[in-house]
């Protein structure tokens, strides 16, 4: 074993450590240890009288590593460390032993603390006798990003980056852009109509220098690490040439097939060759090979004949598209829960129960009805609604446990929009409580019940019905502790936010955790809500967790501007305590290539070993934990060095 | 005679459990001081050799400490150690070690009570099976 000369420091912290653990002491038995060259006690280590006092050490005493017995490395590590590099030594070579949180804090006699902190002091100082010399590597930064999904969200955060000059692959898995917010009729707490402040930012993107649009496409394939990514898009047919399509809108006239248009949320049909809606970017149409008879010119063909630019072309391929970017923000936002999980609600027995997203489409200027309130079943306008609060959400036992978060608001929204429709209708809400948390929410509700005669039911409702023609509504209203029912024209329910359908499938392709209920789980709950586990990708708008308009763009500013950061340097630093491998012990069992969650694990042909790619190794150790003939190490936390700690731990009573 | 005081060797998670010790300490949240923790990055870091070893050098119980379910740092990595320490259970069984001086346990940055009360509990626990006394043949083999 090499005699590297170490030096000790330890902190009294006042009196946080020295108050139960005899520093002294602890000095004392640290000095008497082999490699220990140097050991002293101060009263803030972390001071800069401190961290001088540790400079000098290390220069008059020749030290090579250096051991400060203090509080948590969480917190001065990075100084410790640092002050070690300005005198000249490796910060790898600078260890910390946690004798505060993990010692003194948590025992009151002083004996038995001492004892311990001896112990762990002279655990870390074995640990810190066998560390390397470490460089952090440095990997270039491919400075373009892929931003998944093209909703609020997904837009805000491309135009951005585009605009802090970077380029953006914005990819959207349907034929135009725009998301959930287009399809809304007016926003709260304002009330301006979504889609006069959605199209400008939609037009913005796709005439975006810095941005390319890929529209019905989807992700299919990502590798790399950050910084480094690859990925395959694919670009599934639209069988139109939008530069040649005059949008004459010939060809839905002409087509036969008629399906569910899920714009309006199954409320009215489309053909299988369609524009979205009327604002869709690309402005172009799109034809559905799902439903269309046929490609086959001989079975069908009629929009092709009428299709007089000649636009339509029945031969387009998928195609695959591969790029280099450096970042990825994930905005794949949410869909609403699916109703006919709400039986006890009537959904899918009764034509006029419908959820919040088609009463939007009912309510908005450019849906189906032009803005008219009318009910789905008999077009007839109805007189008495009522508005179930939390369907599906808030409910552990049968639906979801988690609060969804906007339907308080969107629900005050639609009972207020209605009223200033039919101004004869009565508006019913049920609710359990009502959640108005931001800015000008609370006041928003208030103009709901005070202006507009919304009258909120404290409960939840039982059942909806249907009796001679009539939905009825049974609930309680828990604050007067009375039964309610209510004979009702129309029921909306204000369903749960849930990841988007078939948001699964690209998750696993990029490899990124999702939460208990399937949004996807940020880096820290408190600290890191921008970033996921995995290092260059970023998470924005509702697939992360329910929230509004103002929430989701708020956060995709935030994850566009960790993209910037990113960006903004040529080269990134990667933490280098990752595994090794001794070429000539390994035997190439490679048992280590699949434990490694970020495929770092490489079989060489060449040599019959497994190597590490040291950029894609985060550094966990499973991989060398599981080497069978321990061929494999961590950097500076090798078989030698725990085994050592382990000794030195146990040793004496 | 004196009270049995166990010796335990803690291996906590840096993400998780070794944070979840940090703030038992910041919470000012006392416990018995028989065990001490060495950080490793991620539980999966532990080798079944480094738990032999400790029980080999004197250990009554070995206890690690990895993020629940889910939360690894590094996506999975407890799931390999709670496959590992099931296996390796099993295995001590034929060295003549009862299995419960290995104990696993999920202790997340947030639960500093939790580190207390699985810290207390196995240590009193360990303390009932009384030291561990490995075979001398087991013992004296010098392991590679
Ligand atoms: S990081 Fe805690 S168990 Fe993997």
């Amino acid at each position: 074993m090499n005699m590297k000369r170490t030096g000790v420091f330890v902190c009294h912290c006042g009196i946080n450590i020295a108050g139960t653990v005899d520093v002294k002491k602890v000095a004392a038995e640290a000095a008497a240890q082999d490699s220990v060259a140097v050991a002293e006690d101060y009263i803030y280590m972390c001071s800069d009288p401190g961290q001088k006092k540790i400079q000098e050490a290390i220069r008059e005493h020749n030290l090579e590593s250096v051991v400060v017995a203090c509080c948590s490395p969480t917190l001065h590590e990075t100084t410790f460390r640092n002050a070690c590099k300005a005198a000249g030594i490796n910060p790898f070579q600078c260890e910390i032993a946690n004798i505060r949180e993990q010692c003194s804090w948590v025992h009151k006699d002083k004996a038995e603390a001492t004892k311990k902190a001896i112990k762990i002091t002279k655990s870390i100082v074995e640990k810190a006798k066998r560390n390397e010399s470490l460089v952090p590597l440095s990997v270039p930064v491919t400075k373009k990003a892929l931003v998944i999904g093209g909703g609020i969200a997904g837009i805000q955060a491309a135009l951005d980056i585009a605009n802090g000059g970077h380029p953006v692959i914005l990819v959207e898995k349907n034929p135009s852009i725009g998301g959930h917010m287009i399809q809304l009729s007016e926003t709260y707490p304002t009330l301006d109509c979504s889609q006069c402040i959605m199209t400008p930012k939609m037009v913005e993107v796709s005439k975006h220098p810095n941005i390319r649009l890929m529209t019905y496409s989807e992700v299919k394939e990502i590798s790399g690490y950050v910084g480094n990514f690859k990925v395959k898009i694919l670009k599934k047919p639209t069988y139109v040439d939008p530069g040649v399509c005059t949008l004459c809108d010939d060809c839905t006239d002409i087509c036969p097939v008629v399906v569910e248009n899920d714009f309006d949320l199954g409320l009215t049909g489309r053909k299988a060759i369609y524009i979205p809606f009327p604002q869709a970017i690309p402005a172009t149409y799109t034809l559905d090979d799902v439903n269309c008879p046929g490609l086959l010119p001989i079975a069908c063909g009629k929009c092709a004949d009428v299709c007089k630019p000649g636009a339509i072309n029945y031969d387009m391929k998928p195609e695959i598209v591969e790029e280099e970017i450096g970042a990825v923000i994930v905005a794949t936002g949410y869909d609403l829960y699916d109703m006919y999980n709400m039986a006890e609600y009537g959904f899918g027995k009764i034509p006029d129960v419908v959820n919040g997203l088609q009463f939007e489409r009912l309510l908005s200027a450019s849906g189906p009805t032009m803005g008219e309130v009318l009910r789905p079943s008999d077009h007839k306008v109805p007189k008495e609604i009522v508005f179930i609060q939390c369907s599906g959400s808030r409910d552990p036992e049968l639906h979801n446990a988690y609060c969804s978060k906007i339907c308080c608001m969107y629900t005050a929204k639609h009972a207020m929009l209605y009223k200033h429709k039919v101004h004869d209708g009565q508006p019913y809400i049920f609710y359990i409580d009502i959640r108005s948390g931001g800015k000008n929410y609370e006041e928003f509700v208030q103009r709901a019940t005070e202006e507009d005669d919304v009258i909120y039911l404290r409960g939840k409702v039982s059942r909806v019905f249907q009796d001679n023609g009539v939905i009825k509504v049974w609930g309680v209203d828990t604050l007067t502790g009375k039964n309610i029912e209510i004979d009702a024209d129309m029921v909306v329910l204000a369903m749960a936010m849930r990841p988007a359908v078939g948001v699964q499938d690209v998750l696993k392709i990029l490899k990124i955790a999702t939460d208990k209920d399937g949004f996807l789980a940020e880096a820290h709950p408190k600290l890191r809500p921008l970033e996921s586990v995995t290092a260059g990708m970023y998470l924005a708008g509702a697939s992360q967790a329910p929230k509004d308009i103002p929430e989701a763009v708020a956060q995709a500013s935030g994850a566009a501007s960790k993209v910037l950061a990113l960006f903004s340097a040529d080269e990134l630093m990667h933490e280098p305590i990752v595994a090794t491998v001794d070429e000539d012990v390994c035997s190439a069992c490679k048992l280590c290539i699949p434990l490694c969650p970020y495929n770092a694990r490489i079989y060489d042909v060449e040599k019959d070993i497994v190597i590490v790619n040291e950029i894609l190794c985060e550094g966990c150790g499973s991989c060398v934990a599981a080497c069978p003939s321990s061929a494999s190490q961590q950097r500076n936390f090798t078989d030698d060095q725990i085994f050592a700690m382990v000794d030195t731990i146990l040793e004496g009573e | 005679m004196d009270k049995f005081e166990p010796k335990i060797i803690t291996f906590a998670c840096n993400w998780c459990t070794s944070a979840g010790a940090d703030l038992a300490g910041t919470s000012r949240m006392e416990y018995l001081p028989n065990s001490i923790n060495i950080r490793v990055m991620c539980s999966s870091r532990v080798d079944p050799q480094h738990i032999l070893w400790a029980f080999r050098k004197g250990a009554d119980g070995v206890f690690l400490g990895g993020c629940h379910p889910g939360d690894c740092h590094y996506i999975d990595g407890n799931y390999k150690t709670l496959r590992r320490i099931k296996m390796l259970q099993k295995l001590i069984q034929d060295f003549g070690i009862e299995p419960d001086r290995l104990r696993l346990e999920w202790v997340s940055a947030a639960e500093g009570k939790k580190f207390v009360e699985v810290i207390n509990e196995f240590t009193e626990h360990v303390r009932k099976l009384g030291p561990l006394n490995i075979p001398a043949d087991l013992s004296s083999h010098e392991a590679s």
